[in-house]
């Protein structure tokens, strides 16, 4: 492997500093679980390895019983939020997205910030992140600014972050009561594959009418960048959802994709596999939402 | 760029200057002579080169050795006691056919340490969650997934036996 030096801040303050030190060879890194690959590969060739692991602010995963808020810092490793008992019980739809990334040895390793800078359109972390509306809070040099996730992404490995700027942290605002949220990583093996497809819906109902008043249908693998399919949310609304809903709402997200072909998939198979999955999806939410979760 | 670091590896504090773009693998396998974790892809992808790195099964060649810096760190080769005891799970891979050609093996032993002591009591879902990033070429995996229950009848009986 190339050689590099490593620098290892304590603050993001310093980390931005050292990379306007350096700025065109430098190179941040969480997890290492994509950085070392491709400096191993020859893919990428920094003087300087900026590591965040020692910023410990950025690092934590807590939720606001106050405000309700969650928390998700950007160095929190996947492994993490798949053992803790409160993002199993209150946010499944993270859950099933985070506990098929790679393997146990990659997720005890690998955090939510690398996975969504990489910014892959098979990216499983981005899904449910999305799907909850989480917003994303960056620091570069001249101080913090918030973005929606589903705006980081500009197009295959490229995000909107600036060159020295950090991901510190994803909050998710508080969930309505009678949500339910899933996903599944769908491929012929969820550990050590990428998804053909990866498919999160969330759904919330009016506790009176059982009517819907809140949908996301995001997908992954399904666009350059993980999408929401906006057309397949609107005809949700208002409706009592059954299974011919979903079903119509499969079709519609499937229409909306611009899935294509590639050497992992063809795209109407993809095509196939959201309509299914959405519905599937939509059924788990309302189990999730009958059985109180 | 030279950088010394020190961590506790097999129970024994190691001092050594490293290179800081040397992976723990590398530090293992070529410097201290540590060759029972193995190398197989060199990208995260076979899990032949597991280790446990504060309690949590890491890919050694992923992992850089300037972050073992401080930490804990078990490889195959601290599981057997000094007289050459086997540890239950090496034995019980040994006596259930989870060993063939022995490639996997150090990862898959390391693998499955890191599951038993978080979760003595993990179901077979549990196994094959954990065991996932481990590829066998050899076994099938079955006789893997055997070996590590019969490590846990074996450790729970020794404690005194939970079905027992
Ligand atoms: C064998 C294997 C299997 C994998 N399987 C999957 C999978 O199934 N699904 C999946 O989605 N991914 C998978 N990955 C990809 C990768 O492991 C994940 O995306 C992981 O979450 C990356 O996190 P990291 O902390 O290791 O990132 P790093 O490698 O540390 O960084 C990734 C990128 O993000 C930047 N970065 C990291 N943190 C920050 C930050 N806080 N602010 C600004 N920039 C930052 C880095 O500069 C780099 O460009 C796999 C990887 C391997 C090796
Ligand atoms: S050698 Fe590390 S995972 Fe294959
Ligand atoms: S025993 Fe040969 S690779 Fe597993």
């Amino acid at each position: 492997m190339k050689a590099f030096k490593y620098l290892s801040p304590t603050t993001v303050e310093e980390a931005i500093a050292f990379h306007g030190r350096h700025s065109e060879t430098a190179k941040y890194m969480g997890g290492g679980t994509d950085v070392i690959v491709k400096v191993k590969e020859g893919w990428m060739e920094p003087d300087f390895l900026i590591s965040l692991k020692k910023i410990k602010k950025i690092g934590e995963l807590n939720k606001n019983n106050a405000t309700g808020e969650l928390s998700i810092g950007a160095m929190v490793t996947h492994a993490t939020l798949e053992k803790s008992l409160m993002i199993q019980n209150e946010y499944p739809i993270i859950y099933d997205a985070v506990s098929n990334i790679g393997s146990l040895q990659v997720r005890n390793v690998g955090t939510i910030g690398g996975n969504l800078i990489n910014a892959v359109p098979s990216a499983d972390g981005a899904i449910p992140l999305i799907a909850l509306d989480g917003v994303a809070l960056l620091h570069g040099p001249e101080g913090e600014r918030s973005v929606a996730v589903k705006d980081l992404f500009v197009s295959p490995y490229k995000t909107i972050l600036k060159p020295r700027e950090i991901l510190k942290k994803i909050t998710i605002p508080p969930q309505a009561p009678h949500t339910g949220s899933a996903y599944i990583k769908f491929g012929r093996r969820a550990a050590m594959e990428l998804p053909l497809i990866g498919i999160g819906v969330l759904l919330t109902l009016n506790e009176i009418q059982g009517t819907c008043t809140k949908a996301r249908i995001c997908l992954g693998v399904a666009a350059p960048t993980p999408m929401r399919a906006f057309d397949a949310e609107k005809f949700l609304i208002g409706k009592k959802i059954n299974e011919a809903i979903l079903i119509e709402a499969g079709k519609i997200a499937a229409d909306e994709s611009r899935v294509r072909d590639s050497v992992r998939g063809k795209a109407w198979h993809r095509k196939e596999m959201i309509r299914v999955h959405v519905r599937r999806m939509g059924q788990k939410c309302l189990e999730l939402i009958n059985a109180g979760k | 760029m030279t950088t010394n670091i020190s961590f506790l590896l097999n129970g024994d504090k190691i001092s050594y200057d490293i290179k800081e773009h040397w992976t723990l693998l590398h530090l293992l396998r070529e410097k201290l002579g540590l060759i029972g974790t193995k190398e197989g892809c060199g990208n995260g992808e076979c899990g032949a080169c597991t280790v446990i790195i504060d309690k949590l099964a890491v890919n050694s060649c992923l992992y850089l050795a300037i972050e073992a810096d401080g930490k804990t760190i078990e490889t195959i080769e601290g599981l057997a006691s000094t007289d050459g005891t086997l540890h239950p799970i090496q034995q019980s891979f040994v006596d259930n056919g989870g060993i063939q050609c022995g490639f996997c093996t150090p990862g898959m032993i390391m693998s499955s340490k890191a599951l038993l002591d978080e979760n003595p009591d993990a179901s077979r879902e549990e196994i094959k969650h954990a065991l996932a990033g481990n590829i066998c070429r050899c076994t099938g995996y079955i006789q893997i997934f055997e070996s590590v229950e019969a490590a846990q009848e074996k450790v729970a009986a020794n404690k005194g036996g939970k079905d027992e």
